[in-house]
């Protein structure tokens, strides 16, 4: 299980990097939001991704992807981090392209999988349905209809929901939960509209008709699908926090060697200079804790769930720090919406909450090793 | 590499006396030298063995004693010794952090000279660093060594030399030029402590133990032939020291052998309860789970540096955090078994308490030393701020 990474990561890094910072730097996320934007994010600069391949790194080689794994998708997760780029990259190149290729049938793949490989069609999974990430309390409901299900209840911060052309909706059934492909276009959606400018949405369904061939997956069994999923969105995520945890520090850094006050620097205070060194310090740790969980999840470990629950745990509280330390040790001007560095603070929270807040992480982790 | 492992497996599994092969209290620690004490005679005959081959110091090269492994090959042995529960048979200043200064600046007499003692245990050596008026301020030590001929007449005044009162040499930073500026006028001298001239008084600590001593150099006549490296530039060679030193401080959670060690969370399910295989205190659980996950993700990193030194990287910025997060990692760890441990962890000595939690609370004590011998936490603070992120003094 390495933790430093390939020539193709390294290469695929760089390329991700380059991308972003010249095709959507944060001033694109801003326009979105002063634009207020209906869809949230470029399409276009969706259909580029596709083409660099990015929608097929978790879908194998004879569906039209890559199956290049996990460790590739984090590198470019990382990359938008660092630019706070708003795009289908979870909910569709992570959430969809493998909920479809480990769940969906033969048929169902080649409906869904060349439009979202294409960059043409955007998922969404609708999962959470209380004030924080809770994968098994599940209400809505799929009763039985006919050969088919009723399908019924509110699901809400479902990322990239208000524009998803297929949500995919775990819902409970007789003896457990079953996972559904349902057409966006028959849910009644509420935009959310989010502290960091970015996608979700707030779904109900009142007695939507599905057909038996809605189904992903093994009926009653979506919970162990959602399970082995959701670990890679934790893990995609926490690389995406990474890559805003690093650049925020990065631009308070910079910030203290720039700003002068009382004639010197303020990089030459102790009082600073020992809390970004802690910063530097906890974004190294963060590193070292995304890569272990990706690599892990790549080769199947044992100690994947384990892995993955750490470095989300790590993501969470080191976003945290360097967005917070980053208003503040930018002062007056980090209070300003003019100011990028206050982008970052507010991402932080919601990532937090997203796939699991802290708490959740901790608990996860201390269960799977035993205490 | 498959075929050393194996071959080292069953050689240890051969040679390594199944008394050595347990836990080792703190007073089992074997650091050689002629004031030796040997608690049990397979400590003794342990040393005796991994010396003849070369393996208390493996990657030092064959034609002084040591082991002549490359570092792949160490990190193996040093994998099957734990995986197996050897305990280390040898430890302290002369193997982690003289020898390896002597192989990078001593002359080939200095090594011919020093280093196979220590190998074969037969010299233990104290560092005379700290003075009681130079402790995070290091080069404004004051330690005075004036050539006379063929000697150095030293004086001066050294503390916190741990052990200095069970060694036979000391390796010493003194003062060679007044007049140049602090950190040019230092030089790196090597003493025989067998001159009644050197006076070590050994210092109680909270913990109770006294391992560091205050030390004496009064008119001490040192061979000139005992200075490593050039007259005046000792401070690149206490600096590269440090290093070695911070890095054994820092690596202090994982050189314990994690299979005699009481996990944390094993002592909070004793005190706490147990509910559903889980500590039964939610509260409590959660701070031992932020713990262990810093523990756990702070292991990788440090996994993730090997793993890049071996790919061929230059030394990355990675390793200045070593010494500050190994520590402060180490003093949490004994925070969370005192504070699982209740009222068990408040014991001193006598019945009442076990073996362990005897230990513990010795343990917690010694630990607040971690983040301040070697270079203090604020001191390796200031290190990343000024060498990693490059900001103004």
């Amino acid at each position: 299980m390495p933790l430093i990474l390939s020539d193709e990561a390294r290469m695929v890094r760089e390329t991700a990097l380059d991308f972003f910072r010249e095709r959507s730097p944060i001033t694109a996320l801003r326009k979105l939001r002063d634009d207020n934007d209906p869809i949230g994010f470029s399409r276009d600069l969706w259909r580029q991704m596709a083409d660099l391949g990015w929608t097929g790194f978790l879908v194998a080689e004879d569906d039209g992807g890559s199956a290049f794994g996990m460790t590739g998708l984090a590198q470019v997760m990382e990359a938008s981090g660092r630019t706070l780029t708003a795009s289908p990259l979870m909910s569709t190149a992570l959430l969809g392209a493998s909920l479809l290729s480990q769940g969906g049938t033969e048929a169902q793949k080649a409906e869904y999988l060349p439009p979202l490989l294409a960059g043409e069609h955007i998922f969404a999974l609708a999962l959470e349905e209380g004030a924080r990430h809770a994968p098994s309390q599940i209400a809505t409901t799929a009763e039985p209809d006919g050969a088919g299900y009723r399908l019924t209840g509110q699901k809400t911060f479902v990322l990239d929901g208000h524009i998803a052309d297929t949500l995919i909706v775990a819902a409970r059934t007789e003896t457990g939960i079953t996972l559904f492909l349902v057409p966006g276009a028959v849910a009644i959606r509420t935009r959310l509209i989010m502290l960091d400018s970015r996608n979700a949405a707030r779904i109900q369904f009142d007695n939507v008709r599905l057909g038996p061939d809605a189904v992903l997956g093994r009926p009653n069994q979506g919970a162990a699908l959602l399970d082995v999923i959701l670990d890679r969105a934790r893990a995609g995520l926490a690389a995406e926090m990474l890559g805003s945890a690093n650049e925020a520090f990065d631009r308070t850094v910079q910030y203290l060697k720039d700003r002068k006050q009382f004639g010197v620097a303020i990089g030459s205070f102790q009082a600073l200079k020992h809390r970004a060194a802690q910063m530097f310090c906890e974004v190294e740790i963060t590193r070292s804790a995304v890569l272990a969980a990706v690599s892990a999840l790549d080769s199947n470990a044992n100690d994947a769930a384990a892995l993955v629950s750490l470095a989300k745990g790590k993501a969470n509280e080191t976003l945290y720090l360097c967005g917070n330390e980053g208003v503040q040790m930018h002062g007056g001007i980090g209070m300003t919406d003019e100011h990028e560095i206050g982008f970052f603070m507010k991402r932080s929270r919601v990532a937090q909450a997203t796939f699991g807040d802290t708490k959740f992480c901790r608990d996860r982790y201390a269960t799977l090793m035993g205490f | 590499m498959p075929r050393f492992r194996a071959e080292t497996r069953a050689w240890l599994e051969a040679n390594c006396p199944p008394a050595m092969r347990t836990r080792m209290p703190e007073i089992e620690q074997v650091a050689g030298g002629k004031k030796a004490q040997w608690v049990r005679p397979e400590q003794k005959q342990w040393l005796d063995i991994m010396a003849a081959k070369g393996w208390t110091a493996p990657t030092w090269p064959k034609k002084y004693g040591g082991g002549g492994l490359s570092n792949d090959e160490a990190l193996i042995l040093e994998e099957e010794m734990q995986d197996l529960g050897c305990r280390p048979p040898l430890q302290g200043m002369g193997l982690s952090m003289l020898g390896p200064v002597l192989l990078e600046y001593g002359t080939e007499e200095q090594r011919q000279t020093h280093l196979p003692p220590i190998i074969k245990g037969e010299i233990r050596w104290c560092q005379g660093y700290s003075e009681p008026e130079a402790g995070s301020d290091l080069a404004s030590l004051r330690t005075r060594a004036v050539l006379q001929g063929e000697h150095f007449l030293v004086n001066g005044h050294k503390i916190w030399t741990s052990n200095a009162h069970r060694s036979d040499w000391i390796f010493c930073l003194v003062r060679t030029d007044p007049a140049a500026k602090k950190h040019e006028g230092i030089s790196f001298l090597l003493i025989d402590m067998a001159d009644p001239g050197v006076r070590p008084r050994p210092i109680r600590l909270i913990s109770g133990a006294s391992v560091f001593c205050e030390t004496f150099i009064e008119n001490v006549q040192v061979p000139a032939g005992n200075l490593v490296g050039p007259l005046n530039k000792g401070w690149t060679i206490a600096k590269r020291l440090l290093e070695h030193e911070r890095k054994g401080i820092g690596g202090i959670a994982n050189r314990r052998a994690a299979k005699f060690e009481i996990p944390v969370e094993a002592v909070a399910k004793q005190f706490a309860g147990e509910q559903d295989g889980k500590i039964a205190d939610p509260i409590l659980r959660e701070r031992v789970a932020a713990y262990s996950m810093d523990a756990h993700a702070f292991q990788l990193t440090r996994r993730r540096a090997a793993e890049e030194a071996e790919a061929g990287a230059p030394p990355g910025p990675l390793s200045a955090m070593f010494k500050l997060q190994g520590t402060e990692l180490n003093k949490r760890r004994y925070e969370m078994l005192l504070e699982a441990e209740g009222f068990q962890g408040l014991g001193w000595e006598g019945e009442g308490f076990t073996e362990d939690e005897l230990r513990f609370t010795r343990e917690w004590l010694r630990s607040k030393a971690n983040s301040i011998e070697g270079g203090t936490s604020e001191v390796q603070l200031n290190i990343i701020a000024k060498r990693v992120l490059n900001l103004p003094d």
